[in-house]
C-alpha cells in the first residue's frame, strides 16, 4: 500500500462510461425502454494499486468490468488502457490489449472447461500468447501452477478433482498465463468457504507484490475491500456515489448510501450488535430503478437527508478532501449530519 | 433476546448424540457424527460452520426431512417440548412441522411456488394446521405480511413471487413460517442470497419478531459476522461434530478451539490492513474420508501424536463454554477428563 498519491499514468482510466441495455416488451419484442446499467462512470487504477468497486447486486459493477474488457461495447465514454484509447478498437486491434487485461470470475467451476485438464486450460492462454512449442507451454504451465500454490502435476487433473479454493487458484493461474498488467477480480472469493478466503486473499496480495499487478477488485464484501484495496469507489444504480482512499471511506463516509452500506456490514464483534440495531430500525426497503433513470439523485427515495433540491441534482461529484469525491452537494460540506 | 442464564431450565429443543449417515455405492458419509445441542425458550442459537460440516443436515434431521435413502438417522434423540421427534411416525411429525417448528430456507425464490399468489401460499400454510373461514384466512395473511414489514399488505396478496424483490420474498417466507405461531424457527442461511443492506433488515426483523412473540430461533450460517449480530449462544461445527460451544461474547472474545481461533484470525477487515491474514492450511475433509482421531488434526498447528488416534473429549471451561481440544485445555493448566 502506498503512502503518497500515485502520479504515474494510470494503467486504466475510464471516463464517462455508459452502457445501456434495451428492455423489450410484447410479442414483437419491441424496445420499450433502456436500463442504464452503467451511467457515466469515471474510474482510475494507478499501476500496482488496487481499486475496489463496491455495491449491491444490480448496481452495475460487473457490467463495468465487462465493458472495460470490451466484452460489451460501451454506449459512450472513454476507456484508456496504459494511455491508449481502447473503446473504439476493432476485435483484431483489441487482441494485443486483451492479453494485458485479464479477469478472474466468482465461480471458477463455471469458467473452466470440465472436459479439459487444468493444464490444457492454462496452455490455451499460452498458445494465444504465441508460445508455439508444446514443451515450453508445459514448463510455463508448471511454473504458473506453482506460482499460485498448486503442485505442477495438478496440470494432469480435471476441474472436478479440485476443491473450490484450488479451482480459484487455477482461475488465477490461467489469468496470469498471458502476463497481464491489470487483473479484474469479479467477486473472486464470494463463493469460497471462510477458511479458504484468506488463502486466496493472501495469494492475490503476494502476486501483486511479485508481479507488480494492478487490480480492479469488484466485491460486495466491505470487510475484504477494507482490507485489500488502496482506493474504493461505491456504486449505486449505475453511478459512482463516492470515491476515496480506503481508510478515508471507512472512517469518514460522506454519502448517505455509503453510510447505510457501512452500517450494514456484519462484523464479527458482538459488542456492535445493539448499535447496528439502532441504525437500521424501521428503514424502508427501497430499490433503485435503473430503468427510470430519474433526473434527481438515484438514491433519493431511500435517503433520510433528502430535500427538494435532491430532485434536480447536477450530475457531478463534489470534492470533500484530497482524492475524496462524493455525489451529494450536501454531504460534501463540512457539516456532519450523522 | 434471552440471556444464557435463562436456559438453566428445560430446553425447548434438545438434540443428543445425533448421527446422520449417507450411504453411497461403496462409501458411507458420516455427515453428522454424534452431536449434542440445545435451544432454550426465547433463545437464539447459531450452528456455524463451513460447507459440508453437517449444519444443514442437523437441521433437516430435527424436522424429519432427511432424504431416506440415501440418508439415515443412525442414532440420537431429538427431544422437542418433551417428546422425541426421532421416534415419531411421519403422520404425527407432520402436525409439528410447519406448526410448532417452522423453517426458513436460503433461497426464497426456489421455496416459493411461482404459479401461486402470495395469499395462496400463506393461507395454505395456515389451513393445513388450523382450518378457518376464507375471510379469517385473508385477515390473518394481511396481519402476517404487516408483521414482517411488507408495506400495504392488502395490495400484495395477489402478487406472484416474481413480482417481489429478494428481500420481500424472504419476508414472505418468514410470514409463512410465522403463520402458525411456532415455538421454534429453524432458519438455514436465510440471508446468504441477499444484499448486505437487505440482510441487516432481515436480521433485524428476526430479532424484533422474536421479542414480540417470544420464540426460539435456531440459526444456521457460515457467516461469523451474522453470528455476532444475532446469537445468544453458538455451536461451531467441523466435519460433522461440534468442536466448540459458548455464549457469543465468550466465543468471539476467547475462542478455545484451534479451528474457531483460525477462522476468527483469518477474517479480513480494515483493522488488519498491511498485515498478512492468517489462513488455515489445507481444506475441509471429504465426509466419506474423514481423518481418524480429531478430524481437524491435519490442518491444526497444535496437533500432537495422540490427536491422530484419539477422538478428542469435550473440555469444560465453565460458564457453558466447551471446546473439543484437550491439547489447548491442558496447556491452559487444566486436567483433561478421561
Amino acid at each position: 500500500m502506498k503512502d503518497r498519491p500515485n502520479t504515474e499514468t494510470p494503467i486504466l482510466q475510464v471516463s464517462g462510461l455508459k452502457k445501456y441495455f434495451p428492455v423489450r416488451r410484447g410479442f414483437f419484442q419491441r424496445i420499450s425502454g433502456w436500463i442504464h446499467a452503467v451511467d457515466g462512470v469515471d474510474l482510475s487504477v494507478p499501476p500496482g494499486e488496487t481499486l475496489g468497486l463496491v455495491g449491491e447486486s444490480g448496481c452495475g459493477k460487473s457490467t463495468v468490468a465487462r465493458t472495460v474488457l470490451r466484452l460489451l461495447d460501451p454506449e459512450a465514454g472513454s476507456i484508456r488502457f496504459d494511455g491508449e484509447e481502447i473503446s473504439d478498437l476493432t476485435e483484431a486491434e483489441l487482441k494485443p490489449v486483451r492479453r494485458k487485461m485479464q479477469i478472474v470470475f466468482q465461480d471458477p467451476y463455471g469458467s473452466l472447461n470440465p472436459r479439459m485438464t487444468v493444464g490444457q486450460s492454462i496452455a490455451e492462454g499460452l498458445r494465444a500468447f504465441g508460445i508455439r512449442s508444446a514443451a515450453k507451454r508445459q514448463s510455463r504451465t508448471a511454473e504458473l501452477l506453482e506460482m499460485v500454490g498448486l503442485s505442477a502435476d495438478s496440470a494432469e487433473r480435471f476441474p472436478h478433482e479440485f476443491s473450490g479454493g484450488q479451482r480459484q487458484r487455477v482461475g488465477i493461474a490461467r489469468a496470469l498465463s498471458v502476463e497481464p498488467e491489470l487483473v479484474i477480480c469479479d467477486e473472486p472469493i464470494s463463493a469460497l468457504d471462510v477458511s479458504i478466503q484468506a488463502q486466496i486473499i493472501n495469494l492475490l496480495k503476494d502476486l501483486q507484490e511479485r508481479l507488480g499487478l494492478s487490480y480492479l477488485f469488484i466485491s460486495h464484501d466491505l470487510n475484504v475491500v477494507g482490507y485489500l484495496c488502496d482506493r474504493v469507489a461505491v456504486m449505486y444504480a449505475g453511478k459512482i456515489m463516492e470515491e476515496a482512499p480506503a481508510m478515508a471511506l471507512f472512517e469518514d463516509p460522506r454519502h448517505p448510501y455509503t453510510r447505510k452500506l457501512l452500517s450494514a456490514i456484519p462484523e464479527p464483534d458482538p459488542s456492535r450488535k445493539s448499535r447496528a440495531a439502532e441504525a437500521l430500525q424501521g428503514e424502508p426497503e427501497a430499490e433503485p430503478r435503473p430503468e427510470a433513470a430519474p433526473e434527481g439523485c438515484p438514491f433519493l427515495s431511500a435517503c433520510e437527508d433528502r430535500d427538494a433540491s435532491c430532485e434536480h441534482l447536477e450530475d457531478a461529484l463534489y470534492p470533500v478532501a484530497e482524492g475524496h469525491l462524493v455525489r451529494c452537494p450536501k454531504a460534501s460540506g463540512k457539516v456532519d449530519s450523522a | 433476546m434471552a440471556s444464557t442464564e435463562d436456559n438453566a431450565g428445560t430446553p425447548l429443543l434438545s438434540v443428543e448424540d445425533l448421527r446422520v449417515y449417507f450411504h453411497g455405492d461403496d462409501t458411507v458419509s458420516r455427515a453428522v457424527d454424534g452431536i449434542d445441542f440445545t435451544v432454550g425458550p426465547r433463545e437464539t442459537v447459531c450452528l456455524v460452520g463451513e460447507s459440508g460440516c453437517g449444519k444443514t443436515v442437523s437441521a433437516l434431521a430435527v424436522l424429519g426431512l432427511i432424504p431416506t435413502p440415501p440418508g439415515r438417522i443412525v442414532s440420537g434423540r431429538i427431544v422437542f417440548a418433551g417428546t422425541d421427534l426421532a421416534k415419531m411416525e411421519e403422520e404425527e411429525l407432520r402436525k409439528i412441522r410447519g406448526n410448532r417448528i417452522a423453517m426458513v430456507f436460503q433461497e426464497p425464490l426456489t421455496s416459493l411456488n411461482p404459479v401461486f399468489t402470495i395469499e395462496d401460499q400463506i393461507s395454505e400454510a395456515i389451513r393445513i394446521h388450523h382450518p378457518m373461514s376464507e375471510e379469517a384466512l385473508r385477515r390473518r395473511c394481511v396481519e402476517l405480511l404487516g408483521d414482517v414489514g411488507i408495506s400495504s399488505p392488502e395490495d400484495r396478496l395477489s402478487d406472484y413471487p416474481h413480482q417481489l424483490s429478494g428481500g420481500q420474498r424472504q419476508r414472505v417466507m418468514i410470514a409463512m413460517a410465522l403463520a402458525c405461531d411456532p415455538e421454534l424457527i429453524i432458519a438455514d442461511e436465510p440471508t446468504t442470497a441477499l444484499d448486505v443492506t437487505v440482510q441487516s433488515q432481515i436480521l433485524m426483523l428476526f430479532s424484533s419478531i422474536q421479542l414480540r412473540r417470544s420464540m426460539s430461533i435456531l440459526y444456521i450460517t457460515h457467516d461469523l459476522g451474522v453470528v455476532a449480530g444475532v446469537a445468544d449462544r453458538v455451536y461451531v461445527m467441523y466435519a460433522g461434530i461440534i468442536v466448540e460451544q459458548a455464549g457469543t461474547v465468550q466465543l468471539f472474545g476467547s475462542a478455545k478451539h484451534p479451528y474457531t481461533q483460525g477462522l476468527l484470525a483469518s477474517l479480513p477487515s480494515r483493522s488488519r490492513r498491511g498485515q498478512r491474514l492468517y489462513s488455515i492450511p489445507g481444506s475441509v475433509p471429504n465426509p466419506a474420508r474423514k481423518p481418524s482421531g480429531c478430524p481437524f488434526h491435519p490442518r491444526c498447528g497444535h496437533a500432537i501424536a495422540s490427536c491422530r488416534t484419539e477422538y478428542p473429549p469435550m473440555c469444560d471451561y465453565g460458564q457453558g463454554h466447551f471446546a473439543r481440544c484437550p491439547v489447548l485445555f491442558e496447556s491452559a493448566g487444566r486436567k483433561v477428563p478421561r
